[in-house]
């Protein structure tokens, strides 16, 4: 993956509006968090092939870290602290990975469905 | 001495981290191995440092470098077909009949998994869960023994002392090539252990002190 091109991102991003697409949306700090740190909690949620179509999508951030937020016609999709993307088999990967590269939240989009 | 062994974890790297040392042994006194790997690590955390994988990538990549750790080890590998994180969502009694069938197949004098609930990861724990599971299941006259890790920091509190202590510091470089084989986890995993270590010497140096023994407690059925 590399830093994160908000204009090539966002014309992705357009190109995939009004479409049904497939969606992995995830964050996690790694099941290992508590273990390491006692004092910090494991978290993560993911959700991997939704069927979605969202009217509107816009990538905003600061040079660094970004946020995506999807309007759907009765609800949201957002991410935050995404910092890398790449296009994969046709498929919209973004990421945000920590100082040592590990990955703390993904947000992926295709037409077609994500392998199991 | 034992007649084939079966390694039962759910991810690439767990063989490395946790047995390859006393996988080495075995293999060092001509006893065949056996690794029954759960998932392809699909979900890991780890993408490499500087990152070369992605989320979709990492499955491929992770096949390979578990193919390259069972040739460094040199055991046979047996890939089960899970997803990371899903393990213990599935039918418990689905998956230990899975692995019963290659056990019974296979017919090993001694199983190594993970201690269910004492493995910290979800997944740890339900494959662990299932492969004592799978042995239970067998024929009394067939069952292997079974040697289940523990990890949790509470383990020692509250299952006492390991049954074995396999110290491998005189196989840890055959451990450490093994662990190196995944190179997208490697230095992410050793780098918990440590939070200031920057140089491989480091990194060789906390692996055999936290990694140069190998604890196993002994399954009463």
């Amino acid at each position: 993956m590399k830093p994160i091109e908000m204009d090539a991102v966002q014309q992705h991003l357009d190109r995939l509006k009004d479409k049904e697409v497939y969606i992995h949306l995830e964050t996690t700090n790694g099941a290992y968090a508590s273990h390491v740190n006692e004092k910090a909690y494991t978290v993560g949620a993911y959700i991997r092939n939704a069927k979605v179509k969202f009217s509107q999508a816009k990538l905003v951030g600061n040079g660094q870290s970004y946020r995506a937020g999807l309007k759907m016609e009765i609800g949201w999709i957002y991410a935050e602290g995404l910092t890398d993307w790449t296009i994969h088999d046709h498929q919209l990967l973004l990421a945000g990975h920590d100082r040592e590269g590990r990955l703390m939240v993904a947000l992926e989009l295709s037409e077609t469905p994500f392998r199991q | 001495m034992e007649k084939h062994v079966v390694v039962i974890y759910p991810h690439p790297d767990d063989e490395s981290f946790g047995a390859a040392g006393t996988i080495t042994k075995f293999r060092k006194q001509g006893v065949p191995v056996t690794y029954l790997c759960g998932t392809l690590g699909e979900m890991g955390r780890n993408m490499g440092n500087p990152t070369f994988a992605n989320r979709e990538t990492l499955p491929d990549i992770r096949k390979e470098e578990l193919i390259a750790a069972c040739k460094e080890l040199d055991m046979d590998l047996r890939m089960l077909g899970y997803r990371d994180k899903t393990v213990e969502f599935e039918d418990r009694q689905q998956i230990a009949g899975h692995v019963k069938g290659i056990l019974e197949e296979i017919e090993p004098s001694l199983v190594i998994t993970h201690y269910p609930g004492y493995a910290v990861h979800p997944d740890h724990n339900a494959m662990g869960a299932a492969a004592v599971e799978a042995v239970r299941q067998m024929d009394e006259a067939k069952r292997p023994v079974v040697w289940a890790q523990a990890i949790s920091n509470n383990y020692y509190d509250e299952l006492g002392k390991p049954d074995i202590n396999n110290d491998v510091t005189d196989v840890i470089n055959e451990k450490m090539a093994a662990i190196m084989s995944h190179k997208s986890q490697a230095n992410g995993v050793l780098a918990q252990f440590h939070d200031n270590q920057s140089t491989a010497t480091d990194i060789s140096e906390i692996a055999k002190r936290s990694m140069g023994k190998e604890r196993f407690f002994i399954w009463d059925y």
